[in-house]
């Protein structure tokens, strides 16, 4: 497909809606650094700098994992949506969404930095943050929701205009990411909305705490598929083409962004597995359909698999596992393939030690233990971390006409963060496991403080490899900033204002099927599917939770009158 | 489908499928299973220790803001303990490390799962979620001699 022009507006409106969430990710990422410094017990005080552990941690979670993503895969969507379907989403609404995202953004970082909402990124109750906390999560939300219908339009009419003509599969991609985002984010929105905001602001004295968080979570686990969705869409469709083959089956690719829709939402109960007020059978019930979601994931790896091993012969692979290395690892011009490849192989252990988080009573080991953070940063931290980094280049390239600059050095972040990372994350894992490490805990303070009568001598040595891990994660943001900071202080050398994907044509290509490119039937199940696995859960809370309460300040045990 | 992704598709299954038994197998074979809800159970506000017979027992956990009521408990080995949890304040944690007791203190909900202490030694009982500044001091002990 040819490389299609953009009006100026649009470029402009792309470039916000991407650098904005990045420029912020430097503030995320050194308190990532902070922390792995303080749980290596090297900070053995309760806050640096003026930014308090928990404090930062907030500002870790809430942007590394809301803002940087959600606005950078929206800012993709608008792309995606011009570039396969042809036609821009209209500007002024694109822009409504943008305008709202960074102003709910302003807000909730404005109390964060106060201190009025030292919450963490998942704000339970009945822990109270400032009410523009909330209120700043919810423009995001709704601005987000903006974009996305500002492309229902644009496809609408692209159907009518190519009747009989299947939709793209990139598009199939980052509707179902849309789709399954619009349907997690009504269960947060209901929290916020219902419960939470009015609470904030005094209209509501006291809070229903089980039922905030049962609402939470129905948000909080598909919110990891809108995470990795665009990252699968740069998987199936950019990957098997940047190492120079096909995609290995473009129904396998479209089945498994269909099965995300159905699969992701009803499961966020294996968050809450060890929690009073839900009954086994519901825990049950969520555990099996989030094994369900083990299905796509298998379909992807055989698929994804399939297509490198293309590729690897093409480029003269012979023997059976031969293909593996004749991949374009190290080609600099090719920097974007290291990016989704290095964090797809994280992702294999990533995806494993979800398996594990999800298997029911085997949870009870792993609970909120630092095994989770090491888990999930080999999911979000790296596959998506890295895949959305490397799109911004990407695009900001394109869009600019800047050629990207230090492109060797921009090779070397992928790999740089995955060692960081392996260290970081296995150190984690292991100690959590083994010693019950707790996640979110300044460590530095007691466990890993010489001085206090809580340590604990025998954490040392994996203290000691997450600051290492910790310190090469750093690194590799510096190199990435500066390859950023090297381009965008660089002149143009094309005029830009164009966006053209590599895309990867398939071996065996679409069948045609219709439930392959139709998203009603999909969405039919999930409903159904929501309407069983919640209506037990709240049959559960309903039958065995008692009372509400009032609101708490982080720093003192007397409730907020 | 072709052959290779049938088979591919197969054997993943069939994987997942080992494992989801093998967690069903722990669960009603060794009875290795997560706390449900509880209803039987008066919400208490006083954190204590009751015996209900020989080697048999009922720790009764209060989580607050900084730290658990009963900060030190001591057992005999071989101890079978009911364990429950309420939250005086906000959500908290309560893991005793190196057991399977791994559960959550949600205000308005009371957390529930026995254990038999079979080994002797200190075993820790944690705070493992956030519950504001003083959560990294909130560590309780049960002593089994
Ligand atoms: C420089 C790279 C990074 C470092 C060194 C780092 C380090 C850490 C550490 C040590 C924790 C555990 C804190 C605790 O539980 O007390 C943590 C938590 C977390 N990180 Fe990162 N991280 C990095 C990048 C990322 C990225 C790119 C993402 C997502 C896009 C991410 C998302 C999260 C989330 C969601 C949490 C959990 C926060 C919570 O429990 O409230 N991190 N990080
Ligand atoms: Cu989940
Ligand atoms: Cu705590």
């Amino acid at each position: 497909m040819q490389a299609v022009k953009v009006s100026a507006g649009f470029k402009k409106m792309v470039l916000a809606t991407i650098l904005f969430p990045t420029i912020l990710l430097i503030l995320g990422l050194y308190h990532g650094v902070l922390q792995a410094y303080y749980r290596g017990g090297l900070i053995n005080d309760t806050s640096f700098l003026g930014l308090e552990y928990y404090q930062g941690l907030t500002l870790h979670g809430v942007i590394n994992a809301i803002v940087f993503t959600t606005m950078v895969i929206v800012g993709f969507g608008h792309a995606l949506i011009a570039y396969f379907l042809r036609k821009e989403p209209n500007l002024k609404v694109a822009w409504l969404s943008f305008w709202l995202m960074v102003i709910g953004v302003v807000m909730a970082a404005w109390a964060i930095l106060s201190g009025k909402a030292t919450v963490l990124y998942t704000f339970y109750a009945p822990l109270k943050a400032h009410t523009l906390f909330y209120l700043g999560a919810t423009l995001l939300i709704i601005g987000s929701w903006i974009a996305f219908f500002s492309w229902i339009p644009v496809l609408r009419q692209w159907r009518r205009e190519n009747p009989g003509k299947p939709v793209p599969l990139a598009v199939i991609g980052i509707f179902s990411t849309f789709i399954v985002w619009f349907v997690a984010t009504l269960g947060v929105a209901a929290e916020v909305l219902i419960y939470l905001l009015p609470w904030s602001m005094g209209l509501m004295k006291e809070v229903d705490v089980p039922m905030t968080r049962l609402l939470f979570w129905f948000f909080g686990h598909p919110l990891v598929y809108f995470w990795l969705l665009p990252a699968y869409i740069m998987y199936y469709v950019f990957m098997p083409k940047l190492a120079g083959g096909k995609l290995y089956s473009e129904d396998a690719a479209r089945l498994v962004f269909l099965l995300f829709i159905v699969f992701s939402i009803p499961v966020g109960v294996h968050h809450q597995f060890t929690e009073p007020g839900l009954s086994q059978s519901t825990k049950m019930l969520h555990s099996l359909l989030t094994f369900a979601v083990a299905i796509p994931s298998l379909i992807t790896a055989f698929t994804l698999a399939a297509s490198l091993e293309y590729a690897g012969r093409q480029r003269g692979a012979t023997s059976l596992l031969g293909w593996m290395f004749k991949q374009p690892f190290f080609d600099k011009n090719n920097w974007f393939f290291a990016y989704l490849i290095v964090g797809l192989i994280i992702f294999i252990i990533g995806g494993f030690t979800g398996v594990v988080n999800a298997s029911y009573n085997v949870n009870l080991i792993v609970h909120n233990t630092a095994w989770i953070p090491g888990h999930f940063h080999m999911t979000v931290g790296a596959p998506v971390a890295l895949a959305l980094m490397a799109i911004v280049l990407y695009l900001y390239s394109q869009l600019t006409g800047k050629e990207i600059k230090l492109k060797g050095l921009a090779l070397l972040v992928p790999y740089l963060w995955a060692l960081g990372l392996i260290f970081m994350s296995f150190a984690m894992m292991y100690n959590g496991v083994v010693h019950g490490e707790p996640r979110r805990t300044n460590l530095g303070l007691t466990y890993l403080n010489p001085d206090s009568p809580l340590f604990k001598p025998e954490w040392v040595p994996y203290g000691k490899m997450v600051i290492i891990g910790g310190t090469l994660l750093g690194i590799a943001a510096i190199i990435y900033f500066l390859v950023l900071f090297a381009t965008m202080f660089s002149k143009a050398t094309s005029e830009g204002g164009t966006i053209s994907f590599p895309v990867a044509e398939s071996l065996h290509g679409f069948s045609g099927a219709r439930w392959l490119d139709s998203f009603k039937p999909w969405i039919i199940i999930l409903v159904v599917l929501i309407v069983l696995a919640y209506g037990l859960a709240i049959a559960d809370v309903l039958s065995s939770t008692y009372g509400t309460s009032p609101g708490y300040s982080p720093v003192s045990p007397v409730p907020i009158q | 489908m072709d052959r290779s992704e049938k088979m591919a598709l197969s054997l993943g299954i069939l994987f997942l499928v080992i494992l989801f038994g093998a967690v069903l197998y722990a669960k009603s074979q060794a009875g290795v299973d997560l706390p449900g809800c509880v209803t039987d159970v008066e919400p208490y506000s006083e954190g204590k220790v009751d015996t209900l017979g020989d080697k048999r027992f009922q720790i009764q956990y209060v989580a607050r803001m900084w730290l658990f009521m009963p900060s030190e408990v001591r057992l005999p080995v071989g101890s079978e303990v009911d364990i429950y949890v309420v939250s005086h304040d906000v959500v908290h944690g309560l893991h005793i490390v190196g057991t399977d007791i791994n559960l959550m203190a949600v205000p308005g909900a009371i957390a529930y799962k026995r254990y038999k202490f079979d080994k002797p030694g200190v075993y820790y009982v944690r705070c493992h979620e956030y519950c504001g500044v003083g959560h990294q001091n909130m560590e309780a002990k049960i002593i089994v001699e």
